[in-house]
């Protein structure tokens, strides 16, 4: 008997499959994260045709590269100023930046702060996996205290960054953070973004066990354990208290979800001619 | 007006939407008037963190379908030579202006050099083609800047104007004619069905239609190396195919794109080699050299990359010397001397930067090789 043909996946039409297999190591969470992503696109009901993914360098960077939809892989940490310029010469265009946190947070870190401060609408979609998993685990500014990558043989002498805090602190209208073991919440954290007007930020935390995890002990399902239990879902948590620390247990859900008027809202109130201002908003839908 | 103003107006002439900046001296009145104009006519302004950021949104803007550029001088050149690089790898078409102002580092901020030449060939890494305009006062900024956003658009590719502190801050009659009068460029749009729209496969002129974000191509762009479908390609093969598209479609035209000038040039026996404020300076000379009996002309390039090779090649044939006068210690004048190949003798008459050269010193040059004094 003939098998039945399967029946085609449900993000077919949303994956560049000539260009399966990826580069992504097994038990790598990128992936989870991308699929989680193109769902949250889908459902949405956002206007894919109109719709962009642009990525950094790196493992998460290559995200852009297996989506089929307008992508555009750019250079180390400017994701988000050249999705900025994309946002403002189109603002019709949902930008969505899919990046990891050396890209965003190292390299890009400066440019993440004033988009955040602009109040850019982008969404930002960040695979944490506390290391540079590309270039073979190096120390990275997520790496919690003491942890061990090829750059810190000795353990990490250095404090990471809090990136809701920081995304709070300059402006963010959309907040949140997820691992990949909670990937329904995660979807509908990246739909509520999407719809989201101004600048939104999602982390995930995500293993990365060929380069973070083997040189931490710490095998894949032990990783995915962590993330069950030793999290725990608080919306609303003061950003503050967010840090990434496993053995006290991090803190995950929705922090911040407010309305401010975006970057261009205000260009066209502000800097153009009423005419202009008012054609500007009608077509906007305001 | 100034020719910074000039540039300004250039643009906006030309169809510029979108301008991303940051703030520096001497140019930062480029991205203050377009501060000012380009809310007007329905464009955007935005001055970014750093010239870093602002080159990444000219890129992305341009990319999104409008005609985009910034400006800056020598720091802020360095600082976007990254994506500058990304534009050429991607073919993304975009304007980049460099007031230049003496270095190295911070420099003479105020005070002008033509220093960045050889940073505006090879300033971003790898080997590429780039496209180089050096205009002499402020109607020529005004025209070059139409002229740069024509080549960018046609040949898919940054262009850069290489301006100076001198150019960019002189306040000359600038004459802007009707906009009926002023031929415009666009990239070439792409045909056929979206779905089997292939974004890097070019026509046999070597450049590819452009299909921006949002017209439903679903295209994929990336700073790797890639084939015609856009994708990441990491073989020798795929890396040569687009090396020589990329070098190709800029070497292939090259009569096309280079623009020079010559004057008193027919009989010339001395040929002066010069651009943007120092051309004014030789004119200077030519006149007074061939007042006292020297047969002077002047070469002046208006493109300086490509470098116009074959002409010099050919006056190298007929002519006495060169004497390339630049505001830095040798930079095209390398490229004279090369091309010149041993059958023109070169002299460089160059500055370290602050100031423009007198034309005494040219003349002095020239009245030396006259006289058979100095063979350089």
């Amino acid at each position: 008997m003939k098998k039945a043909a399967p029946p085609p996946h449900p993000l077919e039409d949303l994956i560049r499959t000539d260009r399966i297999p990826h580069i992504w190591c097994p038990g790598c969470g990128i992936g989870t994260v991308f699929s989680a992503s193109l769902y949250a696109m889908k459902t949405s009901g956002i206007d894919l045709e109109k719709t962009v993914m642009v990525s950094g360098i790196g493992c998460s960077g290559r995200g852009a590269g297996y989506v089929n939809l307008d992508s555009y892989h750019t250079t180390h940490g400017r994701a988000i100023p050249f999705a900025t310029g994309m946002k403002l010469a189109n603002p019709e265009l949902n930008v969505v930046v899919f990046s990891g946190d050396g890209d965003l947070f190292a390299i890009g870190g400066n440019h993440f702060i004033h988009a955040a401060r602009r109040n850019v609408d982008l969404t930002v979609i960040c695979v944490n996996n506390f290391n540079y998993g590309m270039t073979g685990g190096q120390v990275a500014a997520t790496t919690p205290l003491k942890a061990r990558t090829t750059t810190t043989p000795y353990g990490n002498p250095e404090t990471p960054f809090n990136l809701p805090l920081l995304a709070f602190a300059s402006g963010a209208t959309y907040v949140a953070r997820w691992t990949i073991l909670h990937t329904r919440d995660l979807t509908e954290s990246i739909v509520e973004a999407l719809l989201r007007p101004g600048f939104s930020f999602v982390e995930v935390l995500a293993p990365c066990p060929i380069n973070y995890g083997r040189r931490n002990r710490e095998k894949p399902l032990e990783t995915l354990r962590l993330y069950q239990e030793k999290t725990i879902v608080r919306n609303e948590a003061p950003p503050t208290e967010l840090e990434v620390d496993f053995e006290k247990g991090v803190i995950l859900g929705k922090f911040v979800d407010v309305h401010r008027p975006t970057c261009s809202n205000h260009y066209d109130q502000i800097c153009r001619p009423k005419d202009l201002a008012e054609t500007a908003s009608a077509e906007a839908g305001a | 007006m100034t020719g910074d103003v000039a540039c300004a107006e250039g643009a906006l002439a030309a169809g510029c939407l979108f301008f991303g900046g940051y703030p520096i001296t001497p140019a930062t009145e480029i991205a203050e008037h377009m501060s000012e104009r380009l809310p007007e006519v329905g464009g955007t302004f935005i001055q970014m963190e750093d010239e870093i950021a602002a080159m990444a949104s000219v890129v992305g803007a341009s990319c999104a379908g409008v005609k985009s550029m910034t400006a800056t001088s020598g720091p802020g050149f360095s600082l976007m030579m990254e994506n500058i690089g990304l534009a050429v790898c991607t073919e993304t078409p975009c304007v980049v202006v460099n007031v230049q102002r003496a270095g190295p580092s911070t420099g003479l901020p105020t005070l002008g050099a033509q220093a960045d030449m050889m940073q505006a060939r090879w300033g971003s890494h790898g080997h590429y083609e780039i496209i180089a305009l050096a205009p002499s006062s402020p109607q020529e900024i005004f025209y070059q800047t139409i002229t740069a956003f024509n080549l960018a658009e046609r040949y898919r590719i940054p262009v850069l104007v290489m301006t100076d502190e001198f150019v960019g801050h002189l306040s000359e009659r600038v004459v802007i004619p009707e906009p009926k009068d002023i031929r415009l460029v666009s990239r070439l749009a792409p045909k056929g069905r979206k779905d089997r729209f292939k974004p890097f496969r070019a026509g046999s002129d070597g450049i590819a239609p452009m299909a921006a974000a949002g017209e439903g191509y679903r295209i994929h762009v990336t700073g790797l190396t890639h084939d015609e479908r856009g994708y990441p390609t990491m073989t020798v093969e795929a890396q040569t195919e687009m090396m020589e598209r990329l070098v190709g479609k800029i070497r292939g035209h090259e009569e096309e794109i280079i623009l020079t000038d010559g004057y008193r040039l027919d009989d010339a026996e001395i040929v002066v080699v010069s651009y943007g404020v120092s051309a004014r300076t030789a004119y200077a000379a030519v006149d007074e050299a061939r007042r006292s009996g020297i047969k002077a002309g002047l070469f002046r390039l208006i493109t300086v990359w490509p470098f116009p090779e074959r002409r010099i090649r050919q006056l190298a044939e007929r002519v006495k010397a060169f004497v390339t006068v630049e505001i830095n210690l040798g930079q095209i004048h390398l490229e004279v001397e090369r091309c010149a190949a041993g059958k023109a003798p070169a002299l460089l008459v160059g500055h370290p930067g602050g100031a423009i050269i007198p034309p005494e010193h040219v003349i002095e040059a020239m009245q030396s090789i006259a006289k058979g004094n100095e063979r350089p």
